[in-house]
């Protein structure tokens, strides 16, 4: 058996060589391009883990699986590469479930691997076993059972093809004991899947075209609907051709955030349940929707009898089971995106669109006039004053990884991401924990950005163990907890649903400041809007870790929100404050 | 509305599971699943009856398709619709019957165009093809005759278009002209379908 020299040879990747299966896997994610992975070893991966010293990798070691597949995530959200968590048989496999689950729903390319016990036990419910793949079936693009080392290569090959390819998510390849240990012939060529096949019903036909294109030109109140697709098929500079020749404003989705600046005079900002109001009346209003890679959501569209009823509706997107399913399309244009506008873009010569955008202008009115405003500054802190300032010191250039809830939504409206790849947060699915693990992640994949985790005090709970994870890997990156005492949203939905009847929301937490320390991270608290700009200043400049733990106010709300399952014009506002009695003190910093 | 799939997978361990979890993860129950070797090697060929919940409405059938696609393992999907086809199903019926009252027996079988495919002295065994209202026609019949059915076994549907050849069946038989255009491969009419 040929031996590989530590750390830097490729010639695996020349040579047809005989590997054990372990040193198989490895040198083919090497030759996938592959060099960060985030895993936790355990008796059925040993010998993948044993291996892993001959191979230019670097192993994050996280605290617990669902860390590694949520890293794993969010360094593919960051980086646009695929992902890769590893772990272990059984408890490590099920643990990777929610990060999969998170992966599958947001579209995101990841492989991971787990251990399997060895085949001759396979289905004996021998120690550790889990049936991984029966259990991330419905999650996972694609999964492998490998049991022989000779199938391993074609099968990760495969997994990553799958991964990347159409649609992108997560595949699963479990491989048993004995294949990571038997051995087997190499070669990384051999293992290449069949060339990709597209879905065979993608459909860009040229009538639907110039149906698509016709609409376009004769719509007297369009919107362009900008989803998660345009991150994913790079097309943000069609989209921007298409809104600024066609003068179309743009409403984006929570995932569509960043893939068209925030900052365009023609960005209206975050559409849905908690959109501001004039994106989502001017959805209403409209007599024409664009919609580029993006789905339809329930929390975009309220519910589907009062969506936008009097717009035609243009859908472009590459995953055909999504047309039709929760709102009907006039013209499906079903293929990749940018491809999709390159071939529109030549039939639309320009519009004028001054008419619509200036009606739209004017009913943002007041409502233009952000929480940021109108919020008393009483010397007690604000969420939206945390995220505008961070906004502001950062200059909107950080990523920002965000967990669920209310945090996730004032980071939506007050972080103007002008970016693309820089908001990684769980839409899809609303996976409490992310915002940790997944910063960790990004970090990985963009050493050279600022990367913030935003967090709440519930949320951050659920994955706080990965602040070892950070100390370990000397990560530098900053920590906001936006603690306000209770699991937020939920409070609110008690609060406007169910009568202020805050059953289990109230939350005792640690000192996370004190937390932090125990890892040898820093941090500070902070109370007032008046010490927010230094701390957020200190943890900058700090050259590692830093936590800081915003005490805000306990009982604000999420404003505007549509009821779940009212109309999108149905918002509840936002309560009006008196002045007098709150003194709206603006800032110019504000402007 | 009952709506018919015929699906080219591949024949490997776990394509049925993958195919009936697809369905019941859209919560759409399969009324009939048969599953068989196809006229390629290595690929299996199911015929799936599916009953799409009336809110679905009428793009259930595109869905259901698209999302079959989306699986790994599915190679082709057809949505028969309500294109001709030629539909079957086989039962095999074990009905109580002694040498006393065989013969009319015999003679409903040969009514209903079936087979007595076993004989014992206690029972026979009925091999009959058709459509569905043929075979439960059969088995109303024997209820209502006072025969004892002791067990039905019946395969679930299995349809096939009729004149159109699919791709696969001319190559079998090696008379696929590659250059003609292939059923399967024709511009899909999805998109206008909406």
């Amino acid at each position: 058996m040929t031996s590989l020299n530590e750390k830097d040879n490729d010639a695996h990747l020349n040579n047809t060589t005989r590997l054990t299966g372990a040193e198989i896997l490895w040198a083919t994610l090497v030759g996938e391009g592959i060099h960060e992975v985030f895993g936790y070893p355990g008796g059925a991966i040993l010998p993948v883990y044993d291996a892993l010293r001959k191979f230019p990798i670097r192993h994050i070691l996280v605290r617990h699986e669902q860390g590694a597949s949520h890293m794993a995530d969010g360094y593919a959200r960051a980086s646009g590469k695929v992902g890769v968590a590893i772990a272990t048989s059984g408890p490590g496999a099920t643990n990777l479930v929610t990060g999969i689950a998170t992966a599958m729903m947001d579209s995101i390319p990841m492989v991971c691997i787990t251990g399997q016990v060895s085949s001759k036990v396979l289905g004996s419910d021998a120690f550790q076993e889990v049936d991984i793949t029966g259990i991330t079936l419905p999650i996972t693009k694609h999964n492998f059972l490998v049991t022989r080392p000779e199938d391993i290569a074609p099968a990760v090959r495969h997994a990553f093809q799958i991964a990347k390819s159409g649609r992108p998510g997560p595949v699963l390849v479990d491989i048993t004991k004995d294949a990571q240990q038997n051995s087997a012939i190499f070669d990384f060529e051999g293992a290449k899947p069949k060339p990709y096949t597209p879905h065979p019903m993608l459909s860009v036909l040229e009538t639907s075209l110039q149906e698509a294109a016709g609409l376009i030109r004769n719509a007297q109140r369009p919107v362009i609907l900008a989803g998660h697709g345009i991150l994913q098929s790079n097309a943000g500079e069609q989209i921007r051709t298409l809104a600024e020749r066609m003068q179309i404003p743009v409403g984006t989705t929570l995932l569509g955030l960043g893939a068209f600046p925030a900052s365009h005079p023609l960005n209206l900002g975050m559409m849905g349940m908690h959109g501001e109001s004039w994106v989502n009346d001017a959805i209403q209003q409209a007599d024409l929707l664009i919609a580029c890679g993006m789905r339809f959501d329930d929390r975009v569209i309220g519910t589907a009898t009062t969506y936008a009823v009097n717009a035609k509706k243009i859908h472009i997107e590459i995953d055909p089971a999504e047309i039709n399913k929760n709102i009907q399309a006039d013209v499906a244009l079903i293929g990749d995106l940018r491809q999709v506008l390159e071939q529109l873009l030549p039939l639309l010569p320009g519009r004028d669109g001054a008419a619509w955008l200036n009606s739209i202008a004017a009913s943002k009115g007041d409502a233009a006039v952000r929480d940021i405003k109108n919020l008393p500054d009483n010397g007690h802190l604000y969420a939206a004053h945390v995220m505008h300032d961070l906004w502001r010191i950062t200059e909107g250039k950080a990523i920002v990884a965000t967990d669920v809830g209310q945090h996730q939504m004032w980071e939506a409206q007050y972080y103007r991401h002008d970016y693309p790849r820089t908001l990684i947060t769980s839409g899809g699915l609303g996976t409490m924990g992310f915002a940790l693990p997944a910063g960790i992640g990004a970090k990985v994949a963009c050493p050279d950005k600022e990367v913030w985790i935003i967090a709440g005090d519930g949320g951050f709970q659920m994955t706080a163990c990965e602040l070892a994870t950070i100390a370990q890997e000397k990560l530098n990156v900053n920590i906001a907890i936006i603690n306000n005492g209770y699991l937020g949203m939920v409070r609110q939905w008690q609060e406007f649903f169910y009568e202020k009847n805050y059953e289990s929301t109230p939350l005792v937490s640690p000192d996370f400041v004190k937390l932090a320390d125990a890892h040898g991270i820093p941090g500070l608290a902070v109370r007032t809007r008046a010490d927010l700009e230094s701390a957020v200043q200190t943890a900058r400049s700090h050259p590692g870790a830093f936590l800081l733990n915003f005490l805000v106010e306990q009982e604000d709300s999420v404003y505007p929100m549509i009821p779940s399952g009212a109309a999108l014009h149905e918002m509840i506002r936002r309560p009006e404050y008196t002045p007098g009695h709150n003194p709206l003190l603006e800032r110019p910093e504000d402007q | 509305m009952l709506h018919t799939f015929i699906a080219y997978v591949e024949d490997k361990p776990g394509v049925l599971t993958r195919v009936a979890s697809l369905f019941r993860r859209l919560n759409i129950n399969i009324v009939s699943l048969t599953v068989g070797h196809s006229e390629r090697s290595g690929i299996s060929r199911m015929t799936i009856v599916a009953n799409p919940p009336d809110h679905a409405g009428d793009r259930a059938p595109d869905r259901i398709r698209a999302s079959l696609y989306k699986l790994e393992d599915v190679i082709e999907v057809d949505d028969i619709g309500k294109a001709p086809n030629v539909t079957r199903e086989l039962a095999l019926i074990k009905v109580a019957a002694t040498a006393h009252n065989r013969s009319h027996i015999f003679e409903l079988a040969e009514v209903f165009r079936a087979r007595i495919v076993d004989l014992a002295p206690e029972s026979l065994m009925i091999e009959i093809t058709g459509v569905e209202s043929k075979i439960e026609g059969l088995i109303q019949v024997l209820n209502e005759t006072e025969d004892r059915v002791l067990e039905v076994c019946r395969s679930g549907k299995m349809t096939m278009r009729r004149g159109k050849h699919s791709s696969g069946v001319l190559k079998a038989m090696g008379i696929g002209n590659e250059a003609a255009p292939k059923p399967e491969m024709a511009p899909d009419n999805f998109a206008d379908n909406i």
